[in-house]
């Protein structure tokens, strides 16, 4: 089913590509803040654990055991030191034999007891607050008997969670920073990776309406499926377009077969019969024959200089033997209206499609034939100068009376031709020859009355 | 170090018996009829009642109820008896600092400009005051007698004049008084001479009193001739008008004490309380502050503290003297010191 | 002249043979390009009509095997597709010339006779009639030692006459074959032809009648 089009739908690459980039620079960016967060969190624990672990340690060094039993030297430095980042709460118990001695009572007790010197370090939320505790146990000789004496060291850990977040948070701010420094670059470079499809876009662009070539224009290997994808549907429509081409010529070649024995006939009947309304009728019957068969050839030809101007390979053509071969094969219809042709032939040899021009420099004696005075005169000079090739056909025919720009124009003809047959579209197909081959085309009046018309083919 | 406690027999009730707290003071400052903000201090009211005066003008919808109480007092009354204040006020900074490790104290976010680091503890404990602790003489009992400059000095002026100091030196009992032990503690702390002097004083059978208020009045009325460790702003109260009195501040060492404020987790009113520290730590009111303590605590309100000053700092440090074994231990060598056989 | 038409249109070869033979020529016919190459084992032809698309082959691959046969009969060839690739490659394949169906039998003349020209001498195409000698190709009329050269509708109206000496020719018919059907032409057109070729018979031993309300024929004096 075809999904309706929708203008909303339409994306832009360059919009994509770019909020891409933001939003993975802001995953980045949020990955660097937990990492670093955890990071620093895990550094600055670590070494919080450490003073912590000192100062448990310190404090149980200051235990002594004398004949009245405990002696403690809790040292002020110590509790000032541990409270110094961030104004901590500091918590501390000592047990002897599991009963608490001094400090908070009901500070939560290790999960695994502490039996030798190594602290143990351990997590409790108490009296509000989450605690990292330290916990240090040894045995002492206590009124002669040997007990278990545990120091056990507790803070709030807020400054150093703090210091985590801050540097968190600067390790943020600093790829935030880079981020908003990359994202012009990332402007860039998203201009530069779309490039190549805007040049794609614009040689596609400069492309004639019927230029059905491949392209081979270079793309980054990842533009290639669209280059193919584009290349195959030239070629699909290319030949589409031979098929039409194919088709033509057959339909022609099935209708023209039967229309000559129409016109055969026609003419065998105005031979032979002497009624004088029938001849008329049969003169018009033929005549449209002859008008049409005139028309189809021109369309044919129309349709060959479309495809070999699309198709167009230049190639060397010698312009003075091409000419002498179309003079040839017009000359019986020139002969049959006892029309005389001359010509002037300088040497010529220009680059170019011959088949073209052969169509074109017939197309122009044809014309020039038609539109000849009875009796008349065409003549046909090739000049050559160091620039460019001239094919000027000239007749003594009735001349022009409209724009000469104005005949050019397709299936138009002059106002004065009256009932001299033809569809019109010579001049057009000379027209469309010249420009494939970058020259121009020329009508003007004779100098002795007639129709000059000038083809100017440029030199290579 | 020559600090020693016993954990033996650990009787010795920090927060005394456990009746219930008891008060020294109280009055309304305000309306009657207007909300009140409900302060504990140990502050002496009268000391103090400018400063709470000065507020209810300001702030005419507003009441203060002023209860006084020792420090030892104040600080059972917040830990143990869960009584409701929205403002404490007490110059034991190792109570307060307890109070508030012990998460008693609530967060709060006063205008605080200019107060120093050393003097808060996070955002639940606020300085409000600096208070040298000095040594107070009668001229007159001295006579001839050169006035000491120094620890040293004094010591050695006790020991030469046995008979006329005779029962006549004073100091704070820190079996009772909060501010007492801490000064003791902290006297401990920062030199050896102290225990020099505190036999000396023993010998002389030296009174030992609750309160500075006691002392100085003692000392008016000349009884004593000499009280050892007594907050300057109380004698400062007296000073002026009594020129027998003399004020010595050691050139050893001479502590300030932090007054600090909490307002306790359960006050009925901490935006008042805050309000109230807010004004407190202003420059009007701490310029009355400064003016009764003799010194400024934010710079510009006040005089400047002397070189040998000696601020003691709200910190985490302060918690280990309240530890039960070193009290004990710091009690018994004082006992020792002082209650000679 | 002796045409061979190749074509497998059964009508349109009539209806072209009997348009050839009004023109005085003779015209054997061939449907396949098999019967082609019987007829051109048994007689000779000035001149062969091909078609391109015929039942068993094609015209041009037939025409390839004549030229490589050393046959060189000339060939116009007759196409109906009139690509010009189509015409260029039956030009380079040994046909002497092409015309695009369906096609006006003027210019078939006139491309036949424009081909025998160029094969010059190959067919002796000249006709005595009365005191001159006809050539066609040459487009000359000889009396005596008189070489009289005619234009090309002169030519045309000669050899109408003299494709049926005595026999009369309406203006109209005149017309018809003389001119191409799409040239605008007057009745009185073809007065001046008749005067022009009366002058250039002058003393031929021949005379171009006029047969008032009838039309024109050509009688020995």
């Amino acid at each position: 089913m075809m999904r309706p089009f929708d203008p909303a739908r339409i994306v832009s690459l360059r919009r994509r590509l770019v909020w891409q980039f933001l939003v993975l620079s802001a995953v980045l960016v949020l990955g660097l803040f937990l990492v670093v967060g955890w990071v620093a969190d895990r550094a600055s624990r670590a070494s919080q654990d450490a003073v912590l672990g000192a100062a448990v340690t310190a404090i149980t060094e200051g235990i002594r055991s004398v004949d009245e039993g405990l002696e403690l030297d809790l040292p002020y430095a110590t509790f000032s030191m541990l409270g110094a980042m961030g104004d901590e709460r500091i918590f501390y118990l000592l047990t002897v034999a599991g009963q608490g001695v001094t400090g908070y009572e009901d500070l939560p007790p290790p999960p695994t007891p502490a039996t030798d010197m190594a602290p143990v370090f351990y997590g409790a939320d108490y009296r509000g607050a989450r605690l990292r505790l330290a916990s240090v146990g040894r045995m002492m000789l206590i009124q002669n008997r040997l007990q278990p004496v545990t120091v056990t060291l507790g803070q709030t850990r807020l400054g150093q969670a703090a210091i985590a977040r801050d540097t968190a948070r600067s390790a943020a701010w600093a790829a935030l920073g880079f981020m908003l420094l990359a994202l012009p670059v990332a402007l860039l470079a998203a201009q530069a990776v779309l490039q190549p499809i805007r040049t794609l876009a614009d040689v596609m662009g400069r492309r004639g309406p019927r230029d059905l070539r491949p392209v081979r224009h270079p793309t980054p290997r990842e533009l290639a499926p669209l280059l193919r994808a584009l290349n195959g549907l030239i070629a699909r429509l290319r030949a589409a377009l031979e098929l039409a081409e194919t088709f033509i010529f057959e339909a022609a070649h099935r209708i023209r077969t039967p229309l000559s024995l129409v016109r055969a006939e026609a003419e065998l009947a105005l031979a032979e019969t002497s009624d004088e309304a029938t001849r008329i009728r049969l003169r018009r019957m033929v005549r449209a024959i002859g008008e049409s068969s005139r028309s189809a050839n021109q369309i044919l030809d129309h349709a060959m200089v479309m495809y070999r101007t699309d198709q167009y390979a230049a190639a060397q053509v010698d312009l003075a033997a091409l000419s002498r071969a179309v003079l040839r094969a017009i000359d019986p219809i020139a002969e049959m209206r006892d029309i005389r042709v001359t010509h002037d032939i300088a040497a010529c040899i220009i680059q170019g499609d011959e088949r073209m021009l052969e169509i074109a420099l017939r197309n122009l004696l044809d014309n020039a034939i038609k539109y000849a005075a009875p009796e008349g005169h065409v003549d046909l000079t090739l000049t050559c100068t160091g620039t460019e090739a001239t094919l000027a056909v000239t007749d003594d025919g009735r001349g022009l009376s409209d724009d000469p720009a104005q005949l050019i124009g397709r299936f138009r003809r002059g106002a004065n031709v009256g009932d001299t047959g033809g569809s019109g579209l010579g001049l057009t197909i000379v027209t469309e020859v010249a420009h494939a081959h970058r020259g121009r085309f020329q009508l003007k009046s004779g100098e002795k009355g007639g129709t000059c018309a000038l083809l100017h083919l440029p030199l290579p | 170090m020559r600090l020693a406690a016993f954990a033996v027999a650990v009787t010795y009730a920090l927060a005394g018996p456990a009746a219930a707290w008891q008060s020294e003071d109280e009055r309304i400052f305000g309306p009657e009829d207007a909300p009140q903000i409900q302060v504990l201090s140990v502050t002496d009211l009268a000391a103090f009642a400018p400063v709470l005066q000065d507020y209810v003008t300001r702030n005419p919808g507003r009441g203060i109820r002023y209860v006084q109480a020792s420090s030892t007092e104040i600080y059972a009354a917040i830990h143990d008896e869960d009584a409701r204040f929205d403002l404490v006020i007490s110059s034991a900074m190792d109570l307060q600092m307890k109070l508030a490790n012990d998460g008693l104290a609530a967060s709060v976010a006063p205008d605080a400009r200019g107060l120093p680091d050393w003097a808060r503890w996070r955002d639940q404990l606020w300085g409000i005051a600096l208070e040298p602790v000095v040594t107070l003489a009668s001229r007159q009992a001295l006579g001839d007698l050169p006035v000491p400059r120094t620890r040293r000095d004094l010591i050695a002026l006790l020991r030469e004049n046995p008979e006329r100091f005779q029962d006549r030196v004073a100091a704070y009992d820190p079996q009772v008084s909060g501010v007492g032990y801490f000064l003791i503690a902290q006297d401990d702390q920062v030199s050896d001479g102290f225990w020099r002097l505190a036999e000396v004083m023993g010998r002389l059978n030296a009174r030992l009193f609750c309160c500075s208020g006691q002392m100085i009045t003692e000392l008016r009325e000349g009884r004593i001739a000499i009280a050892y460790n007594v907050v300057a702003s109380y004698a400062a109260r007296f000073r002026p008008d009594d020129p027998d009195l003399v004020q010595l501040a050691f050139e050893d060492y001479t502590f300030a004490i932090v007054r600090s404020a909490l307002v306790p987790v359960n006050a009925p009113d901490p935006q008042g309380a805050q309000d109230l520290l807010s004004y407190l730590l202003s420059d009007p009111a701490q310029r009355l502050i400064a003016d009764s303590a003799g010194v400024a605590l934010i710079a510009g309100t006040g005089k400047p503290p002397v070189p040998q000053l000696r601020p003691i700092r709200l910190d985490a440090g302060l918690l280990v003297y309240d530890d039960r074994l070193r009290r004990a231990g710091l009690l018994s060598e004082w006992r020792a010191a002082l209650i000679q056989p | 002249m002796r045409f061979l038409l190749v074509e497998d249109s059964e009508d349109l070869a009539k209806a072209v043979a009997s348009r050839l033979t009004l023109e005085g020529h003779g015209v054997d016919h061939a449907a396949t390009l098999a019967d082609a190459s019987h007829f051109l084992g048994t007689a000779p032809y000035d001149l062969i009509l091909l078609d391109i698309s015929l039942p068993d082959g094609d015209g041009r691959d037939f025409l390839v095997r004549e030229r490589a046969a050393r046959r060189d009969t000339p060939v116009i060839m007759m196409t109906a597709s009139a690509s010009v690739s189509d015409r260029v490659m039956t030009l380079d394949q040994g046909a002497d010339d092409y015309i695009t169906k369906p096609f006006d039998f003027g210019e078939l003349q006139a491309r036949c006779r424009a081909v025998l020209r160029r094969r010059d001498g190959a067919v002796d195409n000249r006709r005595h009639f009365a005191g001159f000698i006809f050539d066609q190709l040459g487009a000359t009329l000889t009396v005596g030692d008189d070489i009289r050269e005619l234009r090309a509708r002169e030519l045309r109206l000669l050899e109408i006459l003299l494709s049926r000496p005595g026999q009369a020719y309406s203006k109209a018919h005149l017309i018809d074959r003389l001119f191409s059907f799409d040239e605008e032409v007057s009745d009185n057109a073809i007065e001046v032809y008749v005067g022009r070729l009366r002058k250039k018979l002058d003393g031929s031993g021949a005379r171009l009648e006029t047969l008032r309300g009838v039309g024109y024929r050509l009688i020995p004096e």
